[in-house]
């Protein structure tokens, strides 16, 4: 009863009696056992070495002073490190000892203060126990009351429980007023529709497969087993939007030996014998998976430990990825330089909403 | 040489300061030492290039003691090694300089240790193992130097090593046990000959992939991580944000926590 | 302030100069009511209670750091060829944000370490509020009338980590950028709105050229602002409620015994700022932290092994690695990335039940009363044991985001490691709560049995009858009432309501009831002390 009630006494609120006869717990009783033991009260206050010792307590003071003192010294030794020890341009030790002895300077000064305040506090001022009385957190009862009133007089003077035409339309106003706020915020990305930007990249037919960063084109006998190239497209040195597209489009490129590759039948035409190039992002949150292993021909992200094996067209073996990582078609063009046959055929990197 | 220049006018500028002066001898030192050692093993290599059969046959003998047992009487692999026909020179002083063979037990991947060979000894087994068929062969000392362009082997190596051996070299995990070894303080002709090989599960980065220049400018950016200390102070392992993370727990907070326990201590 | 209270008292005393000055505020201010209300106010001393100090001091810490980066960072993303000090990074095409971090670091004398200070201030700030609410729940300090301040530290907590992220990803350099593609990959997988989310706010497609002014104002401005004020409520309600004291003699749930603010705590606390300060100072002098330089500037392409958030955001990361695979569907023509899902509302739930936890506890236990005294850990076995769990859990979370670290350190393989985190992540936490809860309940029958029959000396006698007997150092009454002084709750009992009928939700708590309360040691007595002097 007392406890279960209890939630709708709160929930009444402004019923302070009601409230206020509850100073025995609501809910769990607590065990008094007979014969219990009874605070002793305060032991009495020990005394120091330095209250007894006029001598202790002058060696206390000069090394709290001492403290201070070596403070000084020590900011201006670390003035001094940031003047003797300049950054010589393209000398990184230069770097190194600067931070080294002006850190150590400032830390110094900073810690003997420290050290010498609380030292002087432990030591030297006057020791012992305070006690403070504590008073209720709950208000006292007159105090409460008067804030009742309080709110009791604004309502009767402004109508404000009254006039239900007002309050309604206030509230109302004022849940709509941050509305434009809202919509305010629709500038923050561009006009364009992102589902169609994150369905597409830069690959496209006949796009050159190049080395990345050199920007090179690559023959396909450059390819050789074993190898891997990390591979952006062509075109991507002219894009408008160089680093987003990148992000979609980069590209890994590896040789298998055919005994090793296991081809669908709609991908039979996607590698050029044995050249394979997929994407780089991954497809659980997007970090490059970079890590291709010789002799498994397994992909490793770093980041979250996905698993990919190339030889069967990138499925997941191990980690939170579901999907395989998206092929991109190839082949070579005229002059033997790999080529994009078109781009790839499913959206890159991390999955969305919108995607399927 | 831009490390080399820079040293040098920090020399110039700084020679009366002692802090700078004892690095910069130091560093003097460091690059004396590596050029004497790097004009002798460029002799070394002039050997094995024009190899002797005499060469040929004394590491025939001793790849029929060591290496046969895995790798085959002819090096034609059995089950629990490779075939080496085709890896060259370089992949044999690259597996034997580093003391990666012979392996020590058949494990996810050899591990680097002690060489368990002297250099003339490598050199005879890479002679043979080049003699079987053609393949990779000991690296040009041009490429070795380490004083090519940085910016360029920096952006090299995060595109295509970071990954694995981690931006500032100090390795990392691959799958099911194997690991990217760290590369501080890996010599200038390993690490060449690595990424030309592709040993265990590193891919190849052939000349058609990576240029020699590219390869001299990674070695350089490399060079350039070893010699130069973390500015910062301590690199707690170069590992980012977990060894950061760690220390602050433990040594920050801790001590930290130390000092508010010395704080509420009643003195004597 | 003492020059205030000095004109309340005594103004003929000390130099004219502090009184004028004191008379002057006052007449202009009324401080002397403030300094008169706080000045002497009380303040218990324990070490634990000088952890929330911890995390406002590298907070100040942060504030004075980051205000000298801002001088010189530039937060745009406009492109530009790097030409500083920093030989391999020279000509590199970059984004503004990073050249400047970089300038900062190798061309401003100082620059690298406040760049240092700033950023190993933020990890302890994380850190020191951590072990601080860790301290607050094993305590009971949450306890009525402190659930909202406890409400208010748990939001300092979320923008302490926010504001975190968003300085981790300032510098614009591989490690943040790709720190910022997860982001992005997990905003995008929330369903309905993620596409949209991530549009916005990378102002475009991933990573567009807007999201470092972005966040930048974030980081300087909004979050630090809310963080300041909630700042300011959570001392407040602190001085208000008075701060909570350690049983002992002397000690009541009506009083609170320490030292006074004015002098002897303020030298302590503001010493203490100082020492703060000079150890982060001190890390930040002997060791590199987050050298960018090292990581390049963004790139799409690259990326590092070992690529991990900081250190509080790595539960984060941790869930999403550990989560089974294959979970991504789709269904009704859309795609559901459970993958991602279940990791953030896995996490969410674990978030809100720390908030919720004071609400959650006081209507299990149905006590209204205020609590002033702190509960020792093992005092409250129940609460003792989740806590105990909900770390484990936190921290098998925590491991799995340095899981590849942990496989190359340890010599394991990623897969091995993954999977027993999994397996850790459910049995864990329910062992943790076991191993606690037994583990409180034997403390106190041994606080029990120390308070009944003294500590164990170590000297052995023999009796007369040949029979040895360890001599046992009895208890002052002081030490003893540390043991003893702790509340012994009994169960809610089923009573059925003013209409005679039990509802459903009475017989759920009472249930809960009894689980919280189930095994519990009463207090040892002062009967029971005098019984087994007779025994004796």
């Amino acid at each position: 009863m007392a406890q279960h009630d209890s939630e709708h006494d709160i929930a009444a609120g402004s019923e302070l009696d009601t409230v206020a006869e509850r100073t025995v717990s609501a809910g769990t009783a607590v065990a008094v056992p007979s014969g219990a033991f009874e605070n002793p009260g305060s032991p009495p206050d020990r005394i120091r070495a330095t209250d007894l010792d006029p001598k202790k307590e002058k060696t206390a003071e000069r090394r709290v002073g001492g403290l201070f003192l070596f403070s000084i010294a020590a900011s201006i030794f670390a003035i001094v490190a940031y003047i003797i020890f300049p950054i010589v341009p393209g000398d990184l030790s230069s770097v190194r000892l600067n931070n080294l002895f002006l850190g150590l300077g400032i830390s110094l000064a900073l810690i003997s203060i420290g050290l010498g305040s609380i030292y002087w506090a432990k030591n030297l001022m006057k020791d012992g126990e305070w006690e403070e009385h504590r008073h209720p957190t709950r208000g006292r009862e007159e105090t409460r009351e008067a804030a009742a009133e309080v709110f009791r007089l604004g309502n009767e003077e402004s109508g404000f429980g009254r006039r239900a035409l007002i309050r309604r339309s206030l509230i109302g106003a004022l849940v709509v007023s941050p509305l434009p706020a809202v919509v305010m915020f629709r500038d923050l990305a561009p006009a364009a529709d992102p589902v169609a930007l994150l369905k597409s990249t830069v690959w496209d037919k006949n796009v050159r497969l190049m080395r990345d960063p050199s920007n090179t084109p690559i023959k396909a006998s450059d390819v050789t087993l074993g190898s891997v190239f990390h591979v952006i497209p062509e075109t991507l040195a002219n894009s408008e939007h160089y680093i987003e597209d990148k992000a979609k489009a980069a590209v890994l490129l590896m040789r298998l030996k055919p005994e090793d590759l296991h081809v669908s039948a709609d991908r039979a035409d996607w590698n050029y014998q044995g050249i394979v190039a997929y994407s780089k992002i991954c497809t659980h949150v997007g970090c490059p998976v970079a890590l291709a292993e010789q002799h498994t021909h397994h992909l490793l992200c770093p980041c979250h430990q996905s698993q990919f094996d190339i030889s069967h067209e990138a499925k997941v073996i191990f980690g939170p990825a579901k999907r395989p990582l998206p092929q991109l078609p190839i082949t070579v063009d005229s002059q033997g330089y790999l080529v994009a046959r078109s781009d790839f055929h499913e959206p890159v990197g991390p999955s969305f909403w919108e995607r399927s | 040489m831009r490390t080399k220049s820079s040293t040098d006018a920090r020399r110039r500028q700084t020679g009366r300061r002692h802090p700078l002066a004892s690095i910069a001898l130091i560093t003097i030192g460091l690059l004396s030492t590596g050029g004497a050692y790097a004009l002798l093993t460029t002799t070394a290599s002039a050997e094995t290039t024009t190899a002797t059969q005499q060469s040929i046959s004394e590491g025939q003998k001793l790849f029929a003691a060591n290496c046969a047992t895995c790798h085959g009487m002819t090096a034609a692999g059995t089950e629990h090694g490779p075939s080496l026909y085709g890896v060259g020179a370089a992949s044999v002083d690259f597996q034997m300089g580093t003391g990666r063979m012979p392996l020590a037990f058949q494990g996810p991947q050899g591990a680097q240790k002690p060489p368990q060979f002297t250099q003339q000894q490598i050199d005879d087994v890479a002679a043979y193992i080049a003699s079987l068929a053609p393949g990779p062969g000991i690296p040009d000392e041009k490429w070795l130097t380490g004083d090519s362009n940085t910016a360029l082997g920096g952006e090299l190596f995060r595109v295509n090593c970071a990954m694995c051996h981690n931006v500032a070299g100090a390795g990392g995990a691959l799958t099911e046990g194997k690991f990217a070894p760290a590369l501080k303080g890996v010599e200038a002709r390993h690490i060449y000959e690595a990424m030309v090989t592709g040993p265990q599960n590193m891919p190849v980065f052939s000349d058609t992939n990576l240029t020699p220049q590219d390869k001299a400018d990674i070695i350089s950016y490399l060079k350039f991580l070893d010699e130069n200390e973390s500015v910062g102070g301590y690199s707690l392992g170069s590992l980012g944000p977990v060894s950061e993370g760690l220390f602050i727990w433990i040594f920050g907070l801790g001590a930290i926590v130390g000092v508010t326990i010395w704080i509420t201590a009643r003195p004597n | 302030m003492t020059t205030a209270q000095e004109t309340t008292t005594a103004p003929s005393r000390g130099s004219r100069f502090t009184s004028a000055a004191a008379n002057y505020l006052d007449e202009r201010t009324s401080i002397s009511g403030i300094t008169k209300e706080l000045g002497r106010k009380i303040f218990p001393d324990h070490w634990s209670f000088m952890l929330g100090e911890v995390a406002l001091y590298s907070f100040v810490a942060i504030l004075l750091s980051g205000t000298f980066l801002t001088f010189f960072f530039e937060p745009t993303m406009t492109q530009v060829h790097y030409d500083g000090s920093y030989v391999p990074l020279k000509g590199i095409q970059m984004s503004a944000a990073y050249a400047s971090t970089l300038d900062i670091s190798f061309d401003i004398r100082g620059g690298l370490l406040m760049r240092q200070v700033h950023h190993w201030a933020a990890l302890l700030f994380v850190a020191a509020i951590g072990l601080h609410m860790l301290r607050v729940f094993f305590n009971g300090s949450f306890r009525k009338p402190r659930e909202l301040n406890w409400v208010i530290g748990f939001t300092l907590f979320i923008l302490a980590m926010a504001e975190g992220f968003t300085g981790y990803s300032l510098p614009d350099d591989l490690l943040s950028g790709n720190g910022l593609r997860i982001i992005d990959g997990m905003v995008k997988g929330i369903p309905v709105i993620g596409t949209w989310i991530s549009y916005l706010l990378f102002g475009g497609e991933f990573p567009g050229e807007v999201i470092v002014p972005r966040l930048y104002s974030l980081h300087i401005l909004l979050v630090p602002a809310i963080l300041v004020a909630a700042l300011g409520l959570h001392l407040l309600l602190m001085v208000i409620n008075k701060h909570t004291q350690y049983a002992g003699p002397g000690r009541t749930n009506e009083n609170v015994v320490g030292v006074p603010i004015m002098p002897n705590f303020a030298a302590k606390a503001g010493g203490f700022f100082f020492v703060v300060f000079g150890v982060i100072v001190l890390i930040s002098s002997f060791f590199t932290i987050n050298p960018i330089w090292n990581y390049g500037p963004y790139d799409p392409s690259p990326i590092s092994a070992g690529t991990q958030p900081d250190w509080y955001i790595g539960f984060l990361d941790g869930a999403l690695r550990l989560v089974p695979p294959g979970l991504e569907f789709v269904l009704w023509g859309h795609t559901w990335s459970f993958n991602i899902l279940i990791p953030m509302i896995v996490v969410g739930i674990f978030i809100v039940a720390v908030v919720l936890y004071p609400f959650l506890e006081a209507w299990i236990t149905g006590d209204k009363r205020e609590h002033h005294i702190t509960e020792r850990p093992r005092n409250a076995p129940t609460r003792t044991a989740i806590g105990a769990a909900g770390v484990t859990f936190y921290a098998v979370l925590w491991a799995a985001a340095a899981s590849d670290i942990l496989a190359t350190h340890f010599h394991l393989t990623i897969e091995a490691v993954t999977h027993s985190l999994q397996a850790l992540l459910i049995v864990g936490p329910i062992i943790a709560y076991f191993v606690a809860k037994r583990s409180c309940l034997a403390l106190q029958k041994k606080d029990r049995e120390i308070a009944l029959h003294g500590y164990e000396s170590g000297r052995m006698i023999r009796l007369p009858g040949g029979e040895y007997h360890e001599v046992h150092k009895e208890l002052s009454d002081y030490e003893r009432w540390r043991l003893v002084d702790y509340l012994d709750y009994k169960p809610l009992m089923v009573r059925p309501d003013a209409r005679g009928r039990i509802s459903p939700m009475q017989r759920v708590r009472a249930a809960f009831s009894r689980w919280f309360f189930e095994d519990r040691i009463s207090p040892a007595t002062r009967a029971e002390l005098e019984s087994g002097k007779e025994h004796h």
